[in-house]
Protein backbone atom coordinates (compact mmCIF):
# COMPACT_ATOMS: atom_id res chain seq x y z
CA UNK A 1 0.00 0.00 0.00
CA UNK A 2 0.86 3.53 -0.38
CA UNK A 3 -0.36 6.69 1.28
CA UNK A 4 -1.85 7.56 -2.91
CA UNK A 5 -4.32 4.22 -2.14
CA UNK A 6 -4.89 4.88 0.99
CA UNK A 7 -5.65 8.24 1.93
CA UNK A 8 -8.08 10.80 0.37
CA UNK A 9 -8.05 14.68 1.10
CA UNK A 10 -10.52 16.60 1.96
CA UNK A 11 -10.99 18.78 -1.47
CA UNK A 12 -11.07 14.69 -3.36
CA UNK A 13 -14.17 13.82 -0.82
CA UNK A 14 -15.65 17.07 -1.77
CA UNK A 15 -15.55 16.12 -5.63
CA UNK A 16 -16.58 12.93 -4.73
CA UNK A 17 -20.06 13.71 -2.81
CA UNK A 18 -22.80 12.77 -5.34
CA UNK A 19 -20.30 9.47 -6.95
CA UNK A 20 -22.85 6.95 -5.75
CA UNK A 21 -20.40 4.24 -5.95
CA UNK A 22 -18.65 5.87 -3.00
CA UNK A 23 -19.48 5.45 0.22
CA UNK A 24 -18.57 7.88 3.08
CA UNK A 25 -18.27 6.26 7.30
CA UNK A 26 -18.24 8.44 10.18
CA UNK A 27 -16.31 6.34 13.16
CA UNK A 28 -16.23 8.43 16.19
CA UNK A 29 -15.41 7.95 19.57
CA UNK A 30 -18.32 10.31 20.62
CA UNK A 31 -20.87 8.38 18.75
CA UNK A 32 -22.97 11.45 19.04
CA UNK A 33 -20.62 13.66 16.94
CA UNK A 34 -22.47 12.27 13.66
CA UNK A 35 -26.11 12.84 14.39
CA UNK A 36 -25.05 17.00 15.58
CA UNK A 37 -23.78 17.14 11.39
CA UNK A 38 -22.20 15.02 8.89
CA UNK A 39 -20.22 14.98 6.02
CA UNK A 40 -23.52 14.86 2.86
CA UNK A 41 -24.80 11.31 2.14
CA UNK A 42 -21.86 10.11 5.06
CA UNK A 43 -23.67 6.76 6.95
CA UNK A 44 -22.45 6.26 10.56
CA UNK A 45 -21.02 3.53 12.18
CA UNK A 46 -20.82 2.72 16.03
CA UNK A 47 -18.05 1.19 17.10
CA UNK A 48 -19.20 -0.10 20.49
CA UNK A 49 -22.76 -1.22 19.31
CA UNK A 50 -22.18 -1.83 15.74
CA UNK A 51 -18.37 -3.04 15.39
CA UNK A 52 -18.07 -5.00 18.70
CA UNK A 53 -19.60 -8.37 20.00
CA UNK A 54 -22.21 -7.21 22.73
CA UNK A 55 -20.94 -9.88 24.84
CA UNK A 56 -17.86 -11.73 24.43
CA UNK A 57 -14.62 -9.36 24.29
CA UNK A 58 -14.28 -9.94 20.44
CA UNK A 59 -15.39 -8.01 16.72
CA UNK A 60 -18.53 -8.90 15.14
CA UNK A 61 -18.31 -12.14 13.02
CA UNK A 62 -18.32 -12.54 9.29
CA UNK A 63 -21.86 -13.21 9.15
CA UNK A 64 -22.69 -9.95 11.69
CA UNK A 65 -20.42 -8.07 9.48
CA UNK A 66 -22.10 -9.01 6.32
CA UNK A 67 -25.61 -8.40 7.99
CA UNK A 68 -24.47 -4.63 9.13
CA UNK A 69 -23.30 -3.74 5.89
CA UNK A 70 -26.13 -5.01 3.80
CA UNK A 71 -28.50 -3.11 6.05
CA UNK A 72 -26.87 0.06 5.78
CA UNK A 73 -26.68 -0.39 2.30
CA UNK A 74 -22.71 -0.67 1.44
CA UNK A 75 -21.67 -3.40 -1.82
CA UNK A 76 -18.64 -4.97 -1.99
CA UNK A 77 -17.17 -3.00 -4.94
CA UNK A 78 -17.93 0.53 -3.51
CA UNK A 79 -14.92 2.79 -2.00
CA UNK A 80 -15.75 2.90 1.37
CA UNK A 81 -13.83 6.34 3.03
CA UNK A 82 -13.78 6.19 6.43
CA UNK A 83 -13.60 9.57 8.52
CA UNK A 84 -14.17 10.51 12.23
CA UNK A 85 -13.20 12.53 15.23
CA UNK A 86 -10.47 12.42 17.65
CA UNK A 87 -7.53 12.15 14.97
CA UNK A 88 -9.87 9.36 12.84
CA UNK A 89 -8.38 7.17 15.51
CA UNK A 90 -11.79 4.98 15.17
CA UNK A 91 -12.07 5.82 11.68
CA UNK A 92 -8.41 4.17 11.09
CA UNK A 93 -10.02 1.06 13.95
CA UNK A 94 -12.78 0.81 11.45
CA UNK A 95 -10.05 1.39 8.79
CA UNK A 96 -8.50 -2.08 9.69
CA UNK A 97 -11.13 -3.65 10.34
CA UNK A 98 -12.73 -3.43 6.87
CA UNK A 99 -9.36 -4.33 5.71
CA UNK A 100 -9.45 -7.48 8.21
CA UNK A 101 -12.46 -8.40 6.49
CA UNK A 102 -11.05 -8.07 2.87
CA UNK A 103 -13.24 -5.10 1.64
CA UNK A 104 -11.20 -4.51 -1.34
CA UNK A 105 -11.41 -0.66 -1.81
CA UNK A 106 -11.53 1.95 1.16
CA UNK A 107 -9.74 4.88 2.28
CA UNK A 108 -9.34 7.21 4.98
CA UNK A 109 -9.86 10.60 4.55
CA UNK A 110 -6.95 12.54 5.84
CA UNK A 111 -7.44 14.72 8.43
CA UNK A 112 -10.60 13.05 9.67
CA UNK A 113 -13.39 14.78 10.78
CA UNK A 114 -11.84 17.71 12.20
CA UNK A 115 -9.72 19.04 9.38
CA UNK A 116 -13.42 19.06 7.51
CA UNK A 117 -14.23 21.44 10.25
CA UNK A 118 -11.30 23.62 10.09
CA UNK A 119 -11.17 23.78 6.68
CA UNK A 120 -15.11 25.08 7.00
CA UNK A 121 -16.31 22.43 4.99
CA UNK A 122 -20.13 21.63 5.13
CA UNK A 123 -21.65 19.26 7.37
CA UNK A 124 -25.46 18.85 7.35
CA UNK A 125 -28.10 16.79 9.09
CA UNK A 126 -30.05 15.15 7.19
CA UNK A 127 -29.54 11.41 6.93
CA UNK A 128 -29.07 9.41 3.43
CA UNK A 129 -30.81 6.99 2.29
CA UNK A 130 -29.24 3.57 0.88
CA UNK A 131 -30.85 0.84 -0.83
CA UNK A 132 -29.46 -2.74 1.19
CA UNK A 133 -27.22 -4.36 -0.24
CA UNK A 134 -25.81 -8.28 -0.05
CA UNK A 135 -22.76 -7.99 1.31
CA UNK A 136 -20.60 -10.80 1.53
CA UNK A 137 -17.28 -10.41 4.01
CA UNK A 138 -13.85 -12.86 3.69
CA UNK A 139 -12.26 -14.66 6.48
CA UNK A 140 -10.88 -12.76 8.72
CA UNK A 141 -7.03 -11.36 7.53
CA UNK A 142 -5.29 -12.58 10.15
CA UNK A 143 -1.87 -11.58 9.39
CA UNK A 144 -3.06 -7.55 10.09
CA UNK A 145 -3.92 -8.72 13.97
CA UNK A 146 -2.54 -9.92 16.64
CA UNK A 147 -3.10 -12.01 19.41
CA UNK A 148 -1.15 -12.65 22.85
CA UNK A 149 0.69 -15.44 22.52
CA UNK A 150 2.26 -14.11 19.25
CA UNK A 151 2.65 -10.87 21.46
CA UNK A 152 4.30 -12.61 24.11
CA UNK A 153 6.94 -14.42 21.68
CA UNK A 154 7.78 -11.13 19.97
CA UNK A 155 9.51 -10.12 23.09
CA UNK A 156 12.87 -9.12 21.65
CA UNK A 157 12.47 -10.41 18.60
CA UNK A 158 10.33 -8.26 16.67
CA UNK A 159 9.30 -4.54 17.09
CA UNK A 160 6.59 -3.98 19.29
CA UNK A 161 5.62 -0.38 19.15
CA UNK A 162 3.75 1.07 22.35
CA UNK A 163 1.64 3.91 21.19
CA UNK A 164 0.24 5.09 24.40
CA UNK A 165 1.29 8.22 25.90
CA UNK A 166 4.79 7.95 27.63
CA UNK A 167 3.48 8.03 31.13
CA UNK A 168 0.85 5.22 30.09
CA UNK A 169 4.46 3.45 29.00
CA UNK A 170 5.88 3.99 32.11
CA UNK A 171 3.76 2.85 34.60
CA UNK A 172 2.71 6.41 35.99
CA UNK A 173 -0.66 5.78 34.27
CA UNK A 174 -3.52 3.42 33.36
CA UNK A 175 -4.87 4.97 30.87
CA UNK A 176 -4.77 8.83 29.54
CA UNK A 177 -5.57 11.62 31.18
CA UNK A 178 -9.35 12.67 30.26
CA UNK A 179 -10.08 8.90 28.85
CA UNK A 180 -12.52 6.79 29.88
CA UNK A 181 -10.42 4.20 32.53
CA UNK A 182 -10.85 0.73 30.94
CA UNK A 183 -7.86 -0.53 33.30
CA UNK A 184 -5.64 -3.49 32.96
CA UNK A 185 -4.88 -4.98 36.46
CA UNK A 186 -1.34 -3.68 35.81
CA UNK A 187 0.52 -0.43 34.86
CA UNK A 188 3.73 -0.74 32.28
CA UNK A 189 4.68 -2.25 28.97
CA UNK A 190 5.69 -5.55 27.28
CA UNK A 191 9.31 -5.52 27.08
CA UNK A 192 11.51 -4.47 24.86
CA UNK A 193 8.79 -1.91 22.88
CA UNK A 194 9.52 0.95 21.29
CA UNK A 195 7.82 3.98 22.89
CA UNK A 196 6.04 6.06 19.46
CA UNK A 197 2.84 7.78 21.07
CA UNK A 198 0.22 7.70 17.85
CA UNK A 199 0.21 11.49 17.70
CA UNK A 200 3.98 11.80 16.95
CA UNK A 201 2.57 10.76 13.14
CA UNK A 202 0.21 13.31 12.97
CA UNK A 203 -0.06 17.67 12.17
CA UNK A 204 -1.95 19.26 14.73
CA UNK A 205 -5.14 19.48 12.26
CA UNK A 206 -5.08 16.05 11.91
CA UNK A 207 -3.63 15.50 8.75
CA UNK A 208 -0.79 12.32 8.50
CA UNK A 209 2.93 13.62 8.73
CA UNK A 210 5.01 13.09 5.19
CA UNK A 211 6.46 10.06 4.48
CA UNK A 212 9.99 11.12 5.22
CA UNK A 213 8.71 12.49 8.66
CA UNK A 214 7.11 9.57 9.57
CA UNK A 215 10.35 7.16 8.75
CA UNK A 216 12.29 9.45 10.53
CA UNK A 217 10.15 9.26 13.65
CA UNK A 218 10.11 5.04 14.11
CA UNK A 219 13.62 4.72 12.91
CA UNK A 220 15.01 7.62 15.94
CA UNK A 221 12.61 5.33 18.13
CA UNK A 222 14.55 1.99 17.36
CA UNK A 223 12.23 0.66 14.77
CA UNK A 224 14.53 -2.23 13.40
CA UNK A 225 12.48 -2.00 8.99
CA UNK A 226 13.85 -5.71 8.63
CA UNK A 227 11.70 -7.00 11.40
CA UNK A 228 7.86 -7.64 11.43
CA UNK A 229 6.23 -5.37 13.59
CA UNK A 230 3.01 -5.25 16.16
CA UNK A 231 1.73 -2.42 17.30
CA UNK A 232 -0.57 -2.10 20.86
CA UNK A 233 -2.08 0.72 22.72
CA UNK A 234 -4.89 0.48 25.43
CA UNK A 235 -7.84 -1.02 23.47
CA UNK A 236 -6.86 -1.08 20.39
CA UNK A 237 -7.86 1.91 18.42
CA UNK A 238 -4.59 4.38 18.53
CA UNK A 239 -2.87 1.51 17.70
CA UNK A 240 -5.07 1.13 14.59
CA UNK A 241 -3.83 4.70 13.31
CA UNK A 242 -0.09 3.43 14.09
CA UNK A 243 -0.24 0.16 12.04
CA UNK A 244 -2.34 2.29 9.18
CA UNK A 245 0.95 4.69 9.22
CA UNK A 246 3.61 1.77 8.97
CA UNK A 247 1.07 -0.66 6.69
CA UNK A 248 -0.64 1.75 4.87
CA UNK A 249 1.32 4.68 4.15
CA UNK A 250 4.79 3.54 4.54
CA UNK A 251 4.06 0.50 2.78
CA UNK A 252 5.64 -2.23 5.29
CA UNK A 253 4.93 -5.88 4.63
CA UNK A 254 4.28 -7.52 8.17
CA UNK A 255 2.43 -4.55 10.73
CA UNK A 256 -0.01 -6.12 12.56
CA UNK A 257 -2.60 -4.47 15.19
CA UNK A 258 -2.89 -6.14 18.88
CA UNK A 259 -6.24 -5.32 19.59
CA UNK A 260 -6.23 -6.80 22.94
CA UNK A 261 -3.75 -4.15 23.99
CA UNK A 262 -2.52 -3.39 27.01
CA UNK A 263 -6.26 -3.83 29.19
CA UNK A 264 -5.70 -7.83 27.85
CA UNK A 265 -1.99 -8.03 28.36
CA UNK A 266 -1.67 -5.94 31.51
CA UNK A 267 -4.37 -8.35 33.26
CA UNK A 268 -2.72 -11.31 32.36
CA UNK A 269 -1.15 -13.93 34.61
CA UNK A 270 2.98 -14.58 34.50
CA UNK A 271 3.63 -12.56 31.09
CA UNK A 272 6.30 -10.30 31.93
CA UNK A 273 6.29 -6.37 32.29
CA UNK A 274 8.50 -3.52 32.26
CA UNK A 275 8.25 -0.63 33.72
CA UNK A 276 9.74 3.10 33.47
CA UNK A 277 10.68 4.90 30.29
CA UNK A 278 13.35 2.68 28.91
CA UNK A 279 12.02 -0.65 26.71
CA UNK A 280 13.68 -3.17 29.12
CA UNK A 281 14.84 -6.34 28.40
CA UNK A 282 13.95 -9.56 27.05
CA UNK B 1 -25.63 27.57 43.41
CA UNK B 2 -21.79 26.79 41.60
CA UNK B 3 -20.11 30.00 39.70
CA UNK B 4 -17.43 28.19 38.07
CA UNK B 5 -20.63 26.55 35.49
CA UNK B 6 -21.86 30.20 34.77
CA UNK B 7 -23.18 30.03 31.27
CA UNK B 8 -20.89 27.28 30.73
CA UNK B 9 -20.91 23.24 30.59
CA UNK B 10 -22.83 21.39 33.74
CA UNK B 11 -20.94 20.12 36.47
CA UNK B 12 -24.01 17.93 37.17
CA UNK B 13 -22.79 14.39 38.47
CA UNK B 14 -19.13 15.03 38.20
CA UNK B 15 -16.77 14.64 41.54
CA UNK B 16 -14.99 17.86 41.56
CA UNK B 17 -13.33 17.02 44.76
CA UNK B 18 -11.48 14.18 43.03
CA UNK B 19 -11.00 15.72 39.60
CA UNK B 20 -8.15 18.22 38.12
CA UNK B 21 -10.65 20.36 36.14
CA UNK B 22 -9.38 22.85 33.20
CA UNK B 23 -12.18 24.46 31.60
CA UNK B 24 -13.29 27.37 29.64
CA UNK B 25 -14.49 29.43 26.51
CA UNK B 26 -13.19 30.18 23.26
CA UNK B 27 -13.77 33.28 21.55
CA UNK B 28 -13.05 35.22 18.24
CA UNK B 29 -13.69 38.99 17.98
CA UNK B 30 -15.74 38.56 21.70
CA UNK B 31 -18.30 36.32 20.15
CA UNK B 32 -18.05 32.60 21.34
CA UNK B 33 -16.09 30.32 19.22
CA UNK B 34 -18.71 27.37 17.80
CA UNK B 35 -16.89 25.26 16.21
CA UNK B 36 -13.20 24.28 17.01
CA UNK B 37 -11.37 22.07 19.13
CA UNK B 38 -8.89 22.67 22.08
CA UNK B 39 -6.22 20.28 22.86
CA UNK B 40 -4.37 19.42 26.11
CA UNK B 41 -0.35 18.99 25.98
CA UNK B 42 1.12 18.06 28.93
CA UNK B 43 4.40 19.35 30.69
CA UNK B 44 7.18 18.40 27.45
CA UNK B 45 4.16 19.14 24.95
CA UNK B 46 3.30 15.92 24.13
CA UNK B 47 -0.55 15.42 23.20
CA UNK B 48 -2.87 14.67 25.90
CA UNK B 49 -6.09 15.02 24.93
CA UNK B 50 -8.35 16.83 22.75
CA UNK B 51 -11.94 18.13 22.87
CA UNK B 52 -14.57 19.95 20.31
CA UNK B 53 -15.89 23.02 21.99
CA UNK B 54 -19.48 23.23 22.61
CA UNK B 55 -22.30 25.20 20.57
CA UNK B 56 -20.78 28.14 23.34
CA UNK B 57 -17.18 27.95 23.02
CA UNK B 58 -16.47 25.92 26.40
CA UNK B 59 -14.34 23.07 26.67
CA UNK B 60 -13.61 21.12 29.65
CA UNK B 61 -10.60 18.67 30.28
CA UNK B 62 -10.25 16.30 33.39
CA UNK B 63 -6.20 16.74 34.07
CA UNK B 64 -4.06 16.05 36.30
CA UNK B 65 -1.65 17.97 38.53
CA UNK B 66 0.87 20.25 37.35
CA UNK B 67 1.28 22.23 34.66
CA UNK B 68 -0.31 21.70 31.01
CA UNK B 69 -0.54 23.71 27.79
CA UNK B 70 -3.97 24.81 25.90
CA UNK B 71 -4.42 24.46 22.28
CA UNK B 72 -6.95 26.25 20.02
CA UNK B 73 -8.02 25.27 16.57
CA UNK B 74 -10.35 27.49 15.06
CA UNK B 75 -11.34 27.71 11.53
CA UNK B 76 -9.68 30.92 9.99
CA UNK B 77 -7.43 31.78 13.44
CA UNK B 78 -3.83 30.59 13.77
CA UNK B 79 -4.02 28.28 17.24
CA UNK B 80 -3.49 30.24 20.22
CA UNK B 81 -1.02 28.32 23.41
CA UNK B 82 -2.05 29.23 26.73
CA UNK B 83 0.04 27.70 30.03
CA UNK B 84 -2.50 26.35 32.52
CA UNK B 85 -2.31 24.98 36.48
CA UNK B 86 -4.23 22.69 37.39
CA UNK B 87 -4.85 21.21 40.59
CA UNK B 88 -6.79 17.86 42.16
CA UNK B 89 -9.73 19.34 43.60
CA UNK B 90 -9.95 22.71 41.98
CA UNK B 91 -11.07 24.31 39.03
CA UNK B 92 -9.08 25.97 36.59
CA UNK B 93 -10.75 28.74 34.70
CA UNK B 94 -9.10 29.44 31.07
CA UNK B 95 -10.83 32.05 28.29
CA UNK B 96 -8.83 32.10 24.95
CA UNK B 97 -9.71 35.29 22.50
CA UNK B 98 -8.01 33.86 19.38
Amino acid sequence: MSRENSLVSAQWVEENLDNPKVVLIEVDEDTTAYDKGHIKGAIKLDWTTDLQDQVRRDFVNKEQFEALLSERGVANDDTVVLYGGNNNWFAAYAYWYFKLYGHEDVKLLDGGRKKWELDSRELVGELPDRPATTYTAQEQDLSIRAFRDEVVAAIGTQNLVDVRSPDEFAGRLLAPAHLPQEQAQRAGHIPTAANVPWSKAANDDGTFRSDEELKEIYTEAGVDWSKDTIAYCRIGERSSHTWFVLKEILGEENVKNYDGSWTEYGSLVGVPIALGDEPGEA
Amino acid sequence: MCGATEGGLSLNGINTDIEAIVQGQVTKGGEPVSTGYVRLLDRTGEFTAEVPVSATGHFRFFAGDGEWTLRTLVPGAEPVDRKVQAAVGSIAEVEIAV
